[in-house]
């Protein structure tokens, strides 16, 4: 005999069915939270920091770096990298001036220097999906050959603009009185922010980039959203050396040297796993901000150039860390 | 009864646990015997592997008291169970696929010289002696990843018998195995058995736990139902038992109403080692694909569907030829495919309910390019309710889903689509009875609706029991057909196996077409 049966079965409460949850609330807020330390920290310790000026400021510089670092995680997501966007900053602006200098229109000169970066990223994603090569070495390559043809482009030398040009709108200029990179900068994150979380195409990207396989037996056209990808960091990292070569009022070979890395720790700090499939893209705003007004607030406060460098790798460390930690599951 | 004279090796009282204050395990009381395979059943998250992990060391129960030949232990550590004799074979193999079986078997546990180097030649004799145990001569040099599931699995085992483990246990050991591969675990088990082994049987199988299990303890919600002897009960009692209610029946048939149409499929293959085959499945008719592990039935799922390159053959959707490069075709000429892998070609792990079930369906649901959100929220809650898929919100992580709920996304996902044609590739492996029934009864109204439904499974009583038509493969061949209703389990085995009656090239079965 040992058929002993007792059922007694409580009503079972479904798991985190409401009520506040850390992990969620971090995952949205977190980064947001250390942003604003930051600030309140930056405001009693650094001088002048806590001014309107200052604030555009911040925002004018961390503008080329945002604007690469959107592009960058839209590539992210799809679990790739684009490693060669630093280097198209160089093309695209030189591209630009080239063709300034030549008598182009200015419009059609800066298309035409947003156009070869675009065509460099539908490279890099052609290349990447359909000869399934690793993003990595693929556009590894890429920071390298993009250089060297913004050297042979110019022989080596800077290209200053001739004369007055009407570029100098895009780096000095203002619209309403924000300066004008900023207000560039605002509309790409809207656009993509729109085009991420409001379209098929957007919800294709976070697809790809969670399960390759499965959004191919969804119907997803795989190779082509990854391709997209790389064209869109092109078509961004292409704007953004417009805009740096407006700032600095010429084609500059060496810009954006090592500008990839700066990007690469926005989208990161701002969130998006480096696995694909999850991030907001204003999550890496929040990122390249922190990165600008660490930078800023480090300056305002005396803090030596070497130092600064400690801090800021050291905060993308952390920052990474407690991003691990917390998507870790809870047993 | 004789056997309960004996002292347990394992006896567990009161155990309870809670995992942020929720309770996942109340008041569980479970023993085992020497020389005993006693099977837990349960549904997904009745609390079977909660209560496994506590065996094993990996959890620390909160209440009771566990008693190891009538000794008081606690496990802080599952080194501390591996010492004390408990081993735990889990469902994922924890096997290193790169080193060779003797490196395998030698982990942790390696052999040295006086010098305080690796001994490789006592690596290997281990090895040799070790596999010896369990009746295996593969060669310990050769890579633990070129063998199959099953061969890993035994490897396994070796390992833990090598521990001097009395008891052990197996976590749905023979979810990937092929029917061959599980002949040879089961005699195994009953080698460990006579050996005076405890084993702890997890398996949803219900006809595997009846052929090996000597008592059965059925789990629900964290609560103990019973433990009872197989011989005393029945599987009725049981399936009751873990479901909490009387399943009337868990295959439904409804008069379906078979007309022409649906997906016709004619000399397909892929040059190689699948086809050429040819079949249909008619427009309203459930259609049943079994075969054996390996005898080509997903790679034809994945012709059908372009998810591989077809060499031969056409497919016809109602009546008219399609082309199909891709799965993207496919799913436009109207065939749906539910993959036999759900986690790796079929969810998005790190995404909501939301995406995952809207995910091929999204290009319905926009305007001017724009997505409508109200709406696809609204369908997606529709589908939910009617699968009754359990999640606390639509933006809850499918991750943190039970398996049966994460399978009934994937299966919302298709009823969604609203395909002409939908392929269910083991549509409930895994999957706890509830969901299972749940799943059928949607295959069921599928089929009323008018869909031609082709159903993958190795599950022979289930192909049995919801198939209006069976047909079966072997060597990547059609190798018969069957009446669903008429159909007996041995000769769909003969026909699958080719053992007894081999086919003549015709693949026709006298049973065909006995059904119009």
């Amino acid at each position: 005999m040992s058929s002993e049966k007792s059922v007694k079965v409580p009503d079972k409460e479904s798991p985190g069915k409401s009520g506040f949850r850390f992990d969620t609330f971090w995952d949205r807020w977190g980064i947001l939270g250390v942003l604003t330390l930051l600030v309140i920290y930056m405001s009693f310790f650094a001088p002048f920091f806590l001014s309107f000026g200052n604030a555009f400021n911040v925002a004018q510089s961390i503008s080329v770096n945002a604007v690469l670092a959107a592009g960058m995680t839209v590539v992210i997501l799809t679990a790739g990298i684009d490693l060669s966007v630093g280097s198209m900053i160089a093309v695209s602006g030189v591209g630009c001036v080239i063709f300034l200098n030549l008598g182009v229109p200015p419009v059609l000169a800066v298309l035409g220097g947003i156009l070869l970066t675009t065509l460099a990223g539908l490279l890099n994603g052609l290349i990447i999906s359909y000869l399934m090569l690793p993003a990595f070495i693929v556009t590894l390559g890429a920071l390298t050959y993009l250089r060297g043809i913004a050297y042979s482009l110019t022989d080596g030398k800077p290209v200053p603009i001739d004369g007055e040009s009407p570029l100098q709108f895009i780096g000095s200029g203002d619209i309403f009185g924000v300066p004008t990179t900023v207000v560039m900068m605002a509309t790409i994150y809207l656009v993509l922010w729109f085009v991420l979380e409001r379209t098929r195409y957007g919800r294709h990207i976070y697809a790809v980039g969670g399960n390759k396989e499965a959004a191919r037996l969804a119907g997803i056209k795989v190779k082509r959203v990854l391709t997209s990808a790389y064209v869109i960091s092109g078509l961004t990292a292409g704007i953004a050396g417009i805009m740096f070569a407006s700032r600095v009022r010429s084609g500059q070979v060496t810009g954006g040297e090592g500008y990839e890395l700066d990007a690469i720790a926005a989208v990161i700090l701002g969130g998006t796993s480096l696995f694909g499939g999850r991030g907001r893209i204003f999550g890496t705003l929040v990122g390249a901000v922190i990165i600008g007004v660490l930078s800023n607030g480090l300056i305002l406060m005396g803090v030596p150039f070497y130092t600064q460098l400690i801090v800021k790798g050291a905060v993308i460390v952390l920052a990474v860390a407690l991003d691990y930690f917390k998507g870790r599951p809870r047993s | 009864m004789a056997q309960n004279l004996q002292v347990p090796l394992l006896r567990l009282s009161g155990i309870g646990k809670s995992f942020s204050g929720t309770r996942v395990l109340h008041q569980i009381a479970f023993e085992v015997l020497p020389g005993e395979v006693h099977a837990v059943m349960g549904e997904n998250g009745a609390g079977k592997s909660t209560l496994m992990k506590i065996l094993a060391g990996i959890h620390l129960p909160d209440t009771g008291s566990m008693k190891l030949n009538g000794q008081e232990v606690k496990f802080l550590s599952p080194s501390d169970a591996l010492r004390s004799g408990i081993s735990i074979i889990h469902q994922e193999l924890n096997v290193v696929p790169e080193m060779s079986i003797a490196d395998n078997l030698a982990l942790g546990n390696e052999p040295r010289t006086r010098l305080g180097l690796l001994d490789r030649s006592k690596v290997e004799i281990q090895a040799r002696e070790k596999l010896a145990r369990v009746q295996s001569n593969l060669d310990p040099l050769q890579s633990m990843g070129s063998l199959s599931i099953g061969m890993q699995q035994i490897v396994e085992i070796a390992r833990a018998i090598a521990q001097d483990s009395r008891i052990l246990i197996l976590d749905e050991p023979t979810a990937a195995l092929s029917t061959s591969e599980s002949s040879q675990l089961f005699e195994l088990i009953l080698k460990m058995r006579s050996n005076g082994m405890g084993l702890i049987y997890i398996s949803h199988r219900m006809q595997e736990v009846w052929e090996l299990a000597d008592r059965i303890t059925v789990l629900r919600d964290g609560c103990l139902v019973s433990t009872s002897n197989r011989v005393d009960t029945s599987q009725h009692i049981v399936v009751n038992d873990m479901i909490g209610r009387d399943v009337e029946s868990l295959f439904l048939r409804d008069e379906r109403k078979i007309v022409p149409g649906g997906l016709s499929v004619s000399g397909l293959g892929d040059g190689k080692r699948i086809g050429p085959v040819s079949f249909e499945v008619r427009s309203g008719e459930v259609v049943g694909l079994f075969g054996l592990v390996g005898a080509g039935r997903s790679e034809i799922a994945r012709l059908i569907f372009g998810a591989d390159r077809v060499r031969l053959g056409s497919v016809s959707v109602d009546g008219s030829r399609v082309i199909i490069t891709d799965p993207a075709s496919a799913i436009a000429a109207g065939i749906g495919l539910l993959s036999e892998d759900r986690k790796g070609q079929g969810l998005l792990l790190n995404r909501d309910v939301i995406d995952n079930v809207a995910l091929p369906s999204f290009g319905s649901f926009q305007r001017f390019g724009i997505l409508k959100f109200g709406r696809i929220r609204s369908a997606v809650r529709a589908v939910s309710d009617r699968l009754k898929i359990k999640s606390s919100s639509d933006s809850q992580l499918v991750s943190e889903l039970s398996g049966g709920n994460q399978q009934k996304v994937l299966v919302a996902r298709w009823l969604e689509v609203k395909p002409r044609v939908l392929i269910m590739d083991e549509p409930t492996r895994g999957v706890d009875i509830g969901s299972k029934a749940q799943i059928y009864r949607t295959i069921n109204e599928l089929a009323s609706e008018g869909t031609a439904v082709l159903i993958i499974s190795s599950d022979i009583s289930e192909v049995l029991g919801i198939s209006d038509r069976i047909i079966v493969i072997r060597d990547g061949l059609l190798s018969g057909e069957f009446n669903g209703l008429l159909a007996t389990e041995e000769a769909l085995m003969l026909s699958a196996t080719g053992i007894e009656k081999p086919n003549s090239e015709s693949g026709a079965d006298p049973q065909k077409r006995s059904r119009t």
